[in-house]
């Protein structure tokens, strides 16, 4: 087994809110009657029903309550074993899936607010991701400028699947607005469910919807770079978090083969995909899906041409290895580290700064 | 081979240095929407030219994103006698088929019947490609051979061409495209798989078609690139769903063939699906074995466009996971994004997988080996 090594920092973990009532404290009078007087139910989104298999891994199934809503677990479950100095909180609450935008700038007001005093206030291991109301690029823009002021909070979240592809231009103000303040984008696997969970429609079965997940990170990163985002946007870092990575490679050959051959279409596009990917985008290591043996993983590393563009995440308390396995077998040791440390200080830009330093001393 | 090619190409012609290959993917195409009329009942003929085909897309006349070139095709595949790129099997023979040697070559028509609403047209249109690609491509040059296009969102209807062309020679696949109204594993296509599986004949999905389903699960994008780059991933997706809904396992004898959708991505995909078939099979106990399997057994790609990546070494590594027994040498003629036989497969290959690649994979797939 490949071992952790301490000071790492886990880009993807996952804290639960409670039920959608744990919200009332952080809404005001309206929103906070509105929930109660509708009898709104819990927004639990059904990319991650809490009872499947892949919501939680077995042993770090809690007795009751939604896995990862404790903090002593996840304390004792993830951050104590794989000594890491930081993770990374991304709420995954169904707040997207509203169809209101005041409703779902609400709701992600307040969950970025519960997400400061229940979890970041209470272990200084703790950074935030600041969750938008997308469906509103003027109040996901707010959102991004009220919660960037606590430093703590390292990135913005989106969801993989929304209303539109992310390389629009329509979303670009938030791009400014996380590029100017140090943010990086993280997209995380889930829908909105907007539109069918897939590019040729409604399958029948939660595992088609997961396993879809990797084709929307494919188009998605298509959109990014074809539309120009990190053209105008260079310094913007975006991580595609449990989006798995064993796809990337031969979808960038073929994305670079059409761009040779129609770069006419988006001249704007001028670098290859495979460069821009190298250094805009990065991916965290969960789900690794490839075979258990190294030969064959450290192929698809070199396949990839570059040992800058992963971030160790566990995707806790999501089952994606078991025991301590969240580094795969027969890496080598300077791998580890680019893993576990330099590649996400350098993603992260925030974790460097000097009141965190101070806070973890 | 139990049929008759042309064995020797014209003297003089380049071709006579050439190893011979089989082509996958050709297109044939009308030279108006009127040559196929003589095939189509007179009923039809008023219809299409008062209401058009009323596709699962907005424009009446076209593709919703325009193509790089007219007709997404080569600007030297025009022919000299008129009509649009691939309209023409004489100039077809002269520029791709006798200079390349190609033996077999597999009709994929495109802009038939699939992918539109009216399901009576649908299938009338399918009947009618089917009759003109036996009237003037199968039968007047034996290397080529057809697909039996099927109203694809009609399964009974499709299932009853499928059953009328069984043990026809000219045809040796039936077709479908990637993007339906639903993920290709629903039941509303069952019949197709059930009767193809009858008749013996592998079904090939062409990426491409219209379902009326945006292109990624966010929505449509704004450039012809990510349409085209979209389809891999659309092919992902629609494998998926035919591995999970167990269509494979219901049967067993069933070949597909993923048709210009790339095959790099396979590997990658097989290894997610058996990641989480253990973690979630209880929600799916009709897939019996880890997906891998299915896809290894019952899957052939055809190459074109193809993986082209830096390093030779990873493009024989992928081949090596995908299988040099599941490769379908193709062109693409007359598409603008055509992969040159001679300049496709690097040095490296053993003389076996070569062949196998080129032309024996296809020949045995096919029956014609």
């Amino acid at each position: 087994m490949t071992s952790t090594i301490k000071g790492g920092v886990d880009c993807d973990v996952h804290p639960a809110v409670p039920h959608l009532t744990s919200l009332l404290p952080y809404l005001n009078d309206y929103w906070r009657d509105q929930v109660t007087t509708r009898g709104m139910t819990d927004l639990i989104s059904q990319s991650y029903p809490p009872n499947s298999p892949i919501s939680s891994r077995p042993d770090w199934r809690p007795a009751k309550g939604k896995p990862g809503s404790s903090l002593a677990d996840m304390k004792a479950q993830a951050l104590d074993p794989f000594g890491v100095s930081y993770a990374i909180c991304n709420p995954l609450f169904g707040v997207q899936m509203v169809f209101s935008e005041d409703m779902a700038d609400a709701f992600c007001g307040a969950l970025n607010d519960w997400l400061v005093k229940e979890w970041l206030d209470r272990d200084s291991r703790l950074r935030g991701s600041i969750v938008i109301p997308v469906q509103s690029v003027e109040k996901s823009v707010a959102e991004i400028e009220r919660c960037a002021q606590d430093k703590r909070f390292v990135q913005v979240l989106m969801l993989v699947m929304g209303d539109m592809p992310l390389g629009k231009r329509a979303y670009w103000p938030i791009y400014a607005a996380a590029e100017r303040l140090g943010l990086p984008i993280g997209v995380h696997a889930g829908s909105n469910y907007h539109n069918p969970p897939t590019s040729v429609g409604w399958g029948s079965y939660h595992i088609e919807d997961y396993v879809a997940q990797a084709q929307a990170f494919q188009t998605q990163l298509t959109s990014l770079i074809v539309e120009g985002v990190f053209a105008r946007h260079p310094n913007l870092k975006m991580v595609m978090l449990e989006s798995g990575f064993t796809w990337l490679p031969a979808y960038l050959w073929r994305l670079h083969k059409f761009w040779r051959g129609i770069r006419m279409e988006t001249p704007w596009v001028d670098r290859a995909p495979l460069e821009i990917v190298r250094s805009n985008i990065r991916f965290s290591l969960q789900p690794i899906d490839a075979p258990p043996d190294p030969e064959t993983l450290n192929r698809l590393f070199d396949h990839m041409q570059s040992d800058e563009l992963l971030l160790f995440s566990t995707d806790y308390p999501h089952w994606q290895f078991d025991g301590d396995a969240a580094l795969p077998e027969g890496i080598s040791s300077d791998l580890v580290r680019k893993i576990m440390i330099d590649n996400p200080y350098a993603t992260y830009s925030r974790l460097m700064l000097p009141m965190v330093k101070e806070t973890t001393a | 081979m139990n049929v008759q090619f042309r064995s020797k190409p014209e003297p003089g012609s380049s071709a006579q240095a050439k190893a011979a290959i089989a082509d996958c993917d050709i297109h044939p195409a009308r030279k108006t929407p009127q040559e196929l009329f003589p095939y189509l009942a007179k009923r039809w003929h008023s219809h299409l030219e008062t209401y058009g085909k009323h596709p699962y897309q907005g424009m009446m006349d076209g593709p919703p994103y325009p193509k790089a070139q007219p007709n997404a095709s080569r600007r030297d595949a025009y022919p000299p006698d008129g009509g649009q790129q691939g309209s023409s099997l004489s100039f077809m023979q002269q520029q791709h088929l006798d200079p390349n040697n190609v033996v077999l070559g597999v009709l994929c028509p495109l802009n038939t019947g699939q992918g539109i609403r009216n399901q009576d047209l649908s299938a009338a249109l399918a009947t009618a490609i089917n009759d003109w690609q036996i009237a003037e491509w199968t039968g007047k040059d034996s290397r080529l051979k057809g697909s039996i296009v099927v109203a694809n969102e009609d399964g009974p209807a499709a299932a009853a061409e499928i059953r009328k062309r069984a043990g026809d020679k000219n045809f040796v696949q039936v077709l479908l495209l990637s993007r339906n109204v639903e993920p290709l594993g629903q039941r509303r296509y069952w019949p197709i798989y059930q009767a193809a599986e009858e008749a013996g004949l592998p079904v090939g999905v062409h990426a491409f078609g219209f379902g009326g389903n945006p292109i990624t699960a966010s929505g449509w994008p704004s450039f012809y690139i990510e349409e085209m780059v979209g389809h891999s991933q659309c092919q992902q997706t629609a494998l998926a769903s035919m591995v999970l809904e167990g269509v494979f396992e219901r049967h067993p004898k069933l070949k597909m063939i993923m048709i210009e959708a790339g095959f790099g991505w396979a590997p990658s995909l097989s290894w997610r699906l058996d990641k989480n078939w253990e973690r979630l099979r209880s929600e799916v106990p009709h897939v019996k074995r880890p997906p891998s399997e299915y896809i290894r057994e019952h899957i052939y790609w055809t190459t074109q466009p193809m993986e082209d990546p830096e390093r030779r070494d990873h493009l024989f590594q992928v081949i090596e996971w995908v299988g040099w027994d599941k490769l379908l040498f193709a062109t693409d003629y007359p598409h603008w994004d055509y992969d040159e036989p001679s300049r496709v497969l690097p040095p490296g290959a053993s003389e076996a997988n070569r062949e196998a690649f080129y032309l024996n994979n296809a020949l045995k797939l096919y029956g014609l080996a």
